[in-house]
This record gives C-alpha cells, sequence and structure tokens, in this order.
C-alpha cells in the first residue's frame, strides 16, 4: 500500500534537502566558472571541434 | 489510523537536524564580519583580482570561519550549555550532536583550505589554515579556559582574515595588511571586555576565567581604558599606510574620540553605578564598538575607491 499522508518530518527534511541541494549546485557552478576563468586566463576559450576554426589558426596562416 | 507514518518514527531518529542547524552552527554573524574585513583586505590591496577569483576567494575565507565556529561549538558544548548567550546554540540545544559539529568543522576546514590554495594561492590558503588552526586550537582549546588573557591573544583569529583577503590579491604580506591586523587586534579586548562586564555572571557560572572573572571588574575598566588609548594610535598611524586617505583620516579621528569618550565613562564608572542601570554605558560601548570596525574597514573601502581615480596621489604616506 502507498503511503500517501505525510508526517511534518518529512516537509523539514524536503526543506532541508532542497537547501543543501542548493549549496551543491552553487558549489560545481562556481567552480566551473573558476575553472573558466583559470583556463582563459582573460582570453576566450575556443578549441579544435572536426571543424575549420579561423579564429584559432595561427595569425601567420589565417592572413595568407 | 489516519497518518501512516506515526510519531514513534520521528522519535526514533531523536532530534532530526536541519539545514538551518548546521548552518547556525558556522556562526553565521561572526561570518558576515569576516565576509566583510576580508573583502576590504582584498579590495584595498594594489593589485587587481578577477571579480570570480575574488568573489569565491571570499566565499572559501568565510567557509573556514564557519568551520572553526562549528569546532569551536563542538568543543565548547558544555560551557555553551551553561551560558544563557549561548545556550541556545545547536550544540547545547541538541539540534546537532557533538560528533556531527565536529566532522562539519573538520570536512569544511579542508574543503575551504583547499578550495581557496585552488583558487587564490597557497600562501593565503596556508594563512587561512593557520587562522582555523589558530582559532579552533589555539583559543578554543588551550587558551579560553586557561588564562584571562583568552581574547587578547585569541583575539588574532578574528584579525587575520583581512590579511588572508590581501594575501589572495598580493601572495603576501605586508605593512598595509598587518596594519589591518593591527586595528582588529587592539580593537578585540575593549570590544569583548565591555561585553564581559554585562555577562560577568555568565562567564563566572561557566567558569571562563574572563578578566572581569580574575581581576575583578575596576581592572577590566582600566584595560579597556588602556587598550583604547593604544587602538587609538594604532587606528591613526594605519592612515599614513599604502592604504590610508583623508577618509579613512576624518572617520579614524572621529570614532576614536568616541571611543575614547566611552572607555574614559566605563574607566569612571563604579559596580554600583553600572547595577543601578542594568550597564547602560557599557552596553552603549560594546555596540559603538561594532560600528567602529565596520565603520573603519568601511573608510578604507572608501579612501580605495579614490585612490582607483588616482586622486590620492599627494596622501603622505610614512609607514
Amino acid at each position: 500500500m502507498a503511503i500517501k499522508a505525510e508526517h511534518p518530518l518529512h516537509g523539514r527534511r524536503k526543506r532541508s534537502n532542497m537547501m543543501l541541494g542548493a549549496v551543491l549546485g552553487g558549489f560545481v557552478t562556481l567552480v566551473f566558472a573558476i575553472t573558466i576563468v583559470k583556463m582563459s586566463n582573460g582570453e576566450s576559450l575556443e578549441a579544435y571541434d572536426h571543424t575549420t576554426r579561423y579564429s584559432i589558426e595561427p595569425k601567420a596562416e589565417a592572413s595568407e | 489510523m489516519d497518518n501512516p507514518v506515526s510519531d514513534a518514527t520521528a522519535n526514533d531518529y531523536g532530534q532530526d537536524s536541519q539545514f538551518d542547524d548546521y548552518f547556525a552552527l558556522l556562526k553565521p554573524r561572526v561570518m558576515s564580519l569576516v565576509v566583510f574585513t576580508a573583502a576590504v583586505g582584498l579590495l584595498v590591496a594594489p593589485v587587481g583580482v578577477n571579480p570570480v577569483i575574488g568573489f569565491a576567494s571570499i566565499l572559501f575565507i568565510a567557509l573556514g570561519a564557519g568551520a572553526s565556529g562549528a569546532l569551536n561549538m563542538w568543543w565548547d558544548a558544555d560551557i555553551d550549555a551553561i551560558m544563557k548567550r549561548t545556550v541556545k546554540r545547536p550544540v547545547p540545544d541538541g539540534r546537532v550532536t557533538p560528533k556531527n559539529a565536529m566532522i562539519v568543522g573538520l570536512w569544511l576546514s579542508v574543503i575551504a583550505v583547499g578550495m581557496l590554495a585552488l583558487t587564490a594561492n597557497f600562501f593565503a590558503a596556508g594563512l587561512l589554515a593557520f587562522t582555523i588552526f589558530f582559532y579552533a586550537v589555539v583559543y578554543t582549546m588551550w587558551l579560553k579556559r586557561w588564562t584571562p588573557q583568552n581574547i587578547v591573544i585569541g583575539g588574532a583569529s578574528g584579525a587575520f582574515p583581512p590579511m588572508v583577503g590581501w594575501a589572495v590579491a598580493t601572495g603576501g604580506i605586508s605593512v598595509e595588511s598587518v596594519a589591518m591586523f593591527m586595528l582588529i587586534f587592539i580593537w578585540t579586548p575593549p570590544h569583548f571586555w565591555a561585553l564581559s562586564l554585562f555577562m560577568n555572571d555568565d562567564y563566572t557560572r561557566a567558569g571562563v576565567p574572563m578578566l572581569p572573572v580574575t581581576h575583578g571588574t575596576r581592572v577590566t575598566r582600566n584595560n579597556i581604558l588602556g587598550y583604547t588609548v593604544l587602538l587609538f594610535v594604532v587606528a591613526i598611524a594605519t592612515a599614513f599606510t599604502g592604504i590610508g586617505g583623508p577618509i579613512y583620516l576624518a572617520t579614524a579621528v572621529i570614532l576614536n574620540v568616541l571611543f575614547l569618550i566611552g572607555a574614559m565613562k566605563l574607566w569612571k564608572r563604579t559596580d554600583a553605578q553600572a547595577d543601578d542601570d542594568n550597564f547602560a554605558a557599557e552596553r552603549k560601548f560594546f555596540r559603538l564598538s561594532l560600528v567602529y570596525l565596520f565603520a573603519s574597514f568601511a573608510a578604507l573601502l572608501g579612501d580605495a575607491v579614490l585612490r582607483g581615480f588616482d586622486l590620492l596621489n599627494t596622501w603622505p604616506v610614512v609607514i
């Protein structure tokens, strides 16, 4: 038989779990943001992705 | 049966710790002061920091402060349960077990120091680790129950955050960061001794050797005045370091004159007078001390803004 009614305990735990989830989500976002800043070092991040990207070609070659 | 989950289920789990209880374990009010002073330390530094790195660093410094708060609550649960001011804290109130408080404190310390090392630099992370160690071990476990100089020496732990903030930006220590450290370090004794004057009964019952408990209120009042005079000198001297300026100097003069007047009033008062008005002057001095610290650091920030616009090139930096 499915349990339908909820004890107040469940409500409190749900709120705590949501808050903890928000903190963990925020932490992941922050680490991602730090990673982007550290890797880009002020420049935009681009890499080869199986198509020609002129923006990452060496300047000498790009001008030819 | 209306409710398939009986009350016995909740009781079986004992006190069900909530997120808010763990958050309270981190001493959020102390954390807010740490965030502010560390942020000022970072922002007044002559080296610019990427906003994301700066924000994250301040967050990890605050987390480190919270971790040391949790370790403090774990170790001091017995005396917190005796004092009115602290009896509602999560551990003495039974909302968080001492073991969980310790685990949270230790893990958050590791996360805060590790993340600061990765985000900013190893020097700032080392300084944060030392701050946590100083507060949790040197102050909480050793000094607090042993000597009336507990908050004088232990005050260093509250004075480190702006130095950590400065280290995030510069990677080191300099006269300016030491000046910010000294400002909080010398401010701490009058701040806490004013509190201990009107919380004397609490500290006496808990057996914490605060100065009024061990040496009486007369000696405490003398010491408050002495440290306030010393603070005056340190605060004015800070105005002539690389982080000082006209806004800070004007603010420091006003605040220190008010603080000195307050300390003089406390010094002249007797215990009978304090009892008569329920420590009105002592409470007022304590509130003023909070304003003092906030306004002093806000003024440093104000001068940093002026410096950013090249408006303080002629300001005399003599220290």
